[in-house]
């Protein structure tokens, strides 16, 4: 068996799955924002259930319109408060402790390696990057998942992404999934597993792992994995600690020698350039110099595909000593309270201030057209972000450009889509 | 069934079939006056309750909003006939109960505006104008135990709590 089928096997107890096989599986935390937990709320309560199965295996995060943002807004975060309460859920985070969903749940510890998670919200499939399960449901899955502890799964078919060669500087895990996106397409992972493997994934820091997870469901993913090696371990050690249940449902998978896959790729990536994604889907991505030249109007820089500490300073090495252009509005978003009182220690901020860019709490704001940062008809937008569909980021008649956090810090500096070795020295 | 098709391209995805400007509320009704709105305009306006919406591949991806099969179910949409689904989409469709058909043949062959017949009984989509018929194959008994049920929080109810 592969990973993937290795961690449904034990939460269904079976001794082995296979491919297109329906369980119902055991799940060791369940995720909701205050977009998609107050419909599960509501649903949970009008099937007439009193009790949640377990306090302590699910997360209530109001992350994407907070601080909130309008009155409708303010009734939604006081949905999932009230309900934290009344049933004492252990990982509720208020404004000032909250931080955006899938850079926070890691950094607490709260989703482990070999674990099934399953979240409302469709960048849920982040967590994989541990050696988990992990996959983006919907609200009423989240409500019954409350109620049982279980959800309904089909076993995916796999496919295996072997990256090889030495990546060149500048490019990171945010470019080796828009690539591969740009590949297979937005439905070339359709309902699969993508596990992603190779000695170019066993060299990226855990940041970019994530930053490649995350993405899965662009390609169409039902999951986003990787084995977990050493790096995964030191990160598990540090972050398992803050834990405030039970960890005894981590452990660490491997995929067999001889496990099926559906499909392999391999790519040498040695000549990969950072990669930008033009409207309107991810999979429009190309190598950053046939964008040249394209004006800008707003960078964003953060979000749960690219608001981790590394991001932001990878960022701030290309901005230091340059200036926003004029015209532009360049806003950070950190991942966290943790990530953002880090990048303050380390005079990140001092970087971005200089820089004269706007920095925020921790939200999804802008990446999804909530709020913070919306763009009017005509407007171009370059983000880290991870979709670009048209009127994702305000009006319908705007644009999303999406790249990794190095073009996004340089192309603020000269106000055109710009590659970072062009700014920095 | 037998009402008037609506047809759209691939990927239409759920920031297109309800915008996140209007993700402040979860109110079908709500929802509902803004169904489709960013991938056309109009058509809260030219569009009836039980009509059908006809897509290419991938309808419904992005997002895992249920919002979004929930402002087809408030605008009153019979059926989405597609090639493929998105697989969130999928799930919150057979969860919440809005009636969905994968036939990739009738999807790519209907026109807009084609009267369309979909019968979940006998797995059948007929295209009055084209005069067609076409099979949809039947769920997996898994999902349809869940349909049957009424929806997965009264399958949660008393299938999962055993």
């Amino acid at each position: 068996m592969n990973i993937t089928e290795k961690i449904l096997a034990a939460h269904c107890g079976k001794e082995s799955v296979s491919p297109g096989e329906y369980i119902v599986a055991d799940v060791d935390m369940c995720l909701g924002n205050d977009v998609t937990a107050p419909i599960a709320i509501d649903e949970f309560r009008k099937a007439g259930f009193k009790k949640v199965h377990n306090k302590d295996h699910i997360s209530l995060v109001p992350d994407h319109f907070t601080p909130n943002k309008d009155i409708k807004a303010a009734l939604l975060s006081k949905t999932l408060r009230d309900f934290a309460g009344e049933h004492d859920i252990t990982n509720y985070f208020e404004v000032g402790r909250v931080g955006i969903e899938h850079v926070l749940l890691p950094e607490q510890g709260i989703v482990g390696p070999g674990e099934l998670i399953i979240g409302a919200d469709s960048h849920t499939c982040t967590y994989g990057a541990l050696g988990a399960f992990s996959t983006g449901v919907g609200s009423t899955d989240l409500a019954a998942c409350m109620a049982t502890g279980k959800v309904w799964l089909r076993v995916p078919q796999s496919i295996k992404f072997t990256f090889i060669g030495v990546l060149p500087r500048w490019v990171g895990g945010k470019d080796l999934i828009l690539h591969t996106i740009g590949q297979i397409g937005v439905d070339g992972a359709l309902y699969k597993a993508m596990e992603f493997c190779g000695p170019v994934i066993e060299g990226l820091p855990m940041d970019d792992r994530f930053t490649i997870c995350n993405m899965a469901i662009e390609a169409g993913g039902k999951s986003g994995i990787i084995v977990p090696d050493e790096k995964t371990q030191t990160y598990w050690k540090k972050h398992g600690e803050r834990r405030r249940h039970s960890d005894e449902s981590v452990r660490f998978f491997e995929s067999d020698p001889g496990a099926g896959y559906e499909m392999t790729y391999e790519w040498d990536v040695s000549s990969l350039q950072p990669q930008v994604a033009a409207p309107f889907l991810p999979s429009n991505s190309k190598p950053v110099n046939e964008f040249r030249n394209k004006k800008i109007d707003q960078v964003v820089i953060g979000s749960c595909t690219n608001g981790r500490i590394s991001d932001l300073r990878l960022a701030a090495e290309v901005m230091k000593g340059h200036q926003t252009a004029p015209g532009v509005r360049t806003l950070i978003f950190p991942g966290s309270q943790e990530v953002y009182r880090t990048a303050m220690d380390e005079g990140l901020f001092d970087v971005f201030l200089d820089a004269q860019c706007a920095i925020s709490t921790p939200t999804c704001g802008p990446c999804l057209g909530g709020h913070m940062g919306i763009l009017a008809a005509g407007e171009r937008a370059l983000s880290t972000t991870n979709r670009n569909f048209r009127g994702r980021m305000g009006d319908p008649e705007s644009e999303v450009y999406l790249c990794n956090p190095a073009v996004a810090a340089a192309s603020a500096v000269t106000g055109t889509i710009t590659h970072p070795e062009d700014v920095s020295a | 069934m037998h009402k008037k098709c609506w047809k759209f391209g691939d990927d239409v995805n759920t920031d297109e079939i309800i915008p996140a400007r209007y993700l402040n509320t979860a109110d079908p009704k709500e929802l509902a006056l803004h169904c489709m709105e960013d991938a056309d305009a109009g058509f809260t306006e030219k569009a009836k309750s039980g009509d059908v919406i006809v897509a290419g591949k991938n309808f419904g991806c992005g997002s895992s909003r249920e919002h979004a099969p929930l402002a087809l179910k408030g605008f009153g949409i019979s059926c989405v006939i597609a090639e493929s689904f998105a697989r969130i989409f999928f799930r919150n469709c057979i969860n919440t109960g809005l009636p969905i058909a994968e036939c990739p043949e009738a999807a790519r062959d209907a026109r807009e505006g084609d009267e369309i017949e979909v019968d979940f009984k006998s797995g059948t989509i007929k295209n009055k104008n084209l005069k067609r018929t076409y099979q949809f194959p039947p769920f997996p008994d898994e999902i349809a135990r869940i349909i049957e049920s009424g929806g997965l929080m009264k399958y949660a109810r008393y299938e999962l709590c055993g």
